[in-house]
């Protein structure tokens, strides 16, 4: 249900939510890219990882 | 509940505690963790070997995250100070926008994942500085020191100067001469520079209680001891110069900064409190805003010689003693 007034309270929280969302998903990428790059071409081998 | 009631709760819940996203960022002391990240990266890109940009990304990011982090626990136990003084009553948690407990929580939960994700993007070693880092920061300076002694930022600064060895560390996996001495710039560095901004802030530190050299030994002997701060500092940020990691952009650099620096020093150390009050304590002002640019341009000025070396390749004949 949408609230007709929306309190700043409301605004503040949905602004936190969502950069939190934005952390979150960068968060993601961030360990994604990461882990293509630590792989390299060593997929399905791991003993060729470089850690 | 009507409407009006329900704004009115509303209102008092929000006045109470609900903090916006900018509130959070400042918890994390945004100019301190720009001057950590810039630290951070010039250790890295000086570093004689490499790992691929998106590691290094990830790692410069957990560093400045764990910088941020140690902000925030400083903000948590510092509230009380904070609220007593101008420059920082307006932080998150003195004005009541955050709560202690949520900055604590906030700060040290940052702490424990940017360690434990600079343990898997860059190595074991470079996390443990962090750690440390975090913890000299946050417990011996901000908990133990800050409060108890005149010599606070003297070894407090220890802290600040930490982030170019993890930034060497992520890239080398280890210390040497190199990253000992940029630790070294910065920790002779900070009680110039943080003393400077004492002389004119003292008020602020006597009504909080903190025993800032000014407060707790006088203005005079603050001079003094700038000034052999000042006179250490001239060898060690010479000595890199004649370093793998020197050349003789820097070496320019740190003999024109240095003769700045040391100019604006003399003056402070030359005057006393009546004729800094005088004219509104104009030389120390000065002498804190040469202080920066004096720091941003010697590891400017590394930075600068890291991308001659990588794209030139090493100085043919170069004087490296160290």
């Amino acid at each position: 249900m949408t609230d007709p007034q929306e309190h700043e309270l409301h605004k503040r929280r949905k602004a936190r939510n969502y950069a939190l969302l934005a952390v979150m998903a960068g968060f993601v990428v961030l360990i994604f890219a990461v882990t293509i790059v630590k792989l390299g071409g060593a997929a399905g081998n791991p003993s060729a990882i470089a850690w | 509940m009507t409407t009006m009631q329900r704004t009115v709760a509303l209102d008092a819940l929000g006045a109470a505690n609900d903090a916006g996203p900018r509130d959070y960022w400042a918890l994390l002391k945004p100019r301190v963790m720009s001057l950590v990240v810039f630290t951070a990266l010039i250790g890295f890109l000086a570093a004689p070997s490499g790992v691929h940009p998106v590691v290094a990304f990830a790692s410069i990011l957990c560093i400045a995250v764990g910088a941020g982090a140690s902000g925030a626990l400083n903000m948590w136990w510092d509230a009380d100070i904070d609220a007593v003084m101008a420059r920082t009553q307006r932080r998150p948690v003195p004005s009541g926008r955050v709560t202690p407990e949520e900055a604590l929580g906030f700060g040290l939960g940052l702490s424990i994942i940017s360690v434990v994700m600079l343990a898997v993007f860059a190595n074991f070693f470079a996390a443990a500085l962090l750690a440390f880092t975090i913890f000299f920061y946050a417990v011996i300076y901000t908990m133990w020191l800050k409060r108890s002694t005149p010599q606070n930022i003297v070894i407090g600064g220890a802290a600040g100067a930490f982030p170019p060895m993890i930034g060497w560390a992520v890239a080398t996996g280890g210390v040497s001469v190199e990253s000992i001495l940029m630790f070294l710039v910065i920790f002779l560095w900070t009680p110039p520079h943080f003393w400077a901004l004492a002389l004119f802030r003292n008020d602020d530190y006597r009504q909080a209680g903190v025993p800032m050299l000014p407060v707790a030994a006088g203005d005079a002997a603050t001079r003094k001891q700038m000034w052999l701060y000042t006179l250490i500092l001239i060898p060690v940020t010479l000595a890199p110069a004649f370093t793998e990691i020197g050349g003789p952009v820097y070496l320019a650099a740190a003999i024109w900064f240095n003769v700045a620096f040391v100019s604006a020093a003399w003056v402070v150390a030359r005057r006393d409190e009546a004729a800094s009050a005088a004219d509104k304590h104009r030389a120390e002002k000065k002498m804190f805003g040469v202080s920066i640019v004096f720091l941003f341009a010697l590891f400017s000025a590394l930075g600068v010689e890291a991308i001659l070396r990588a794209v030139f390749g090493e100085y043919a004949a170069w004087l490296v003693l160290i």
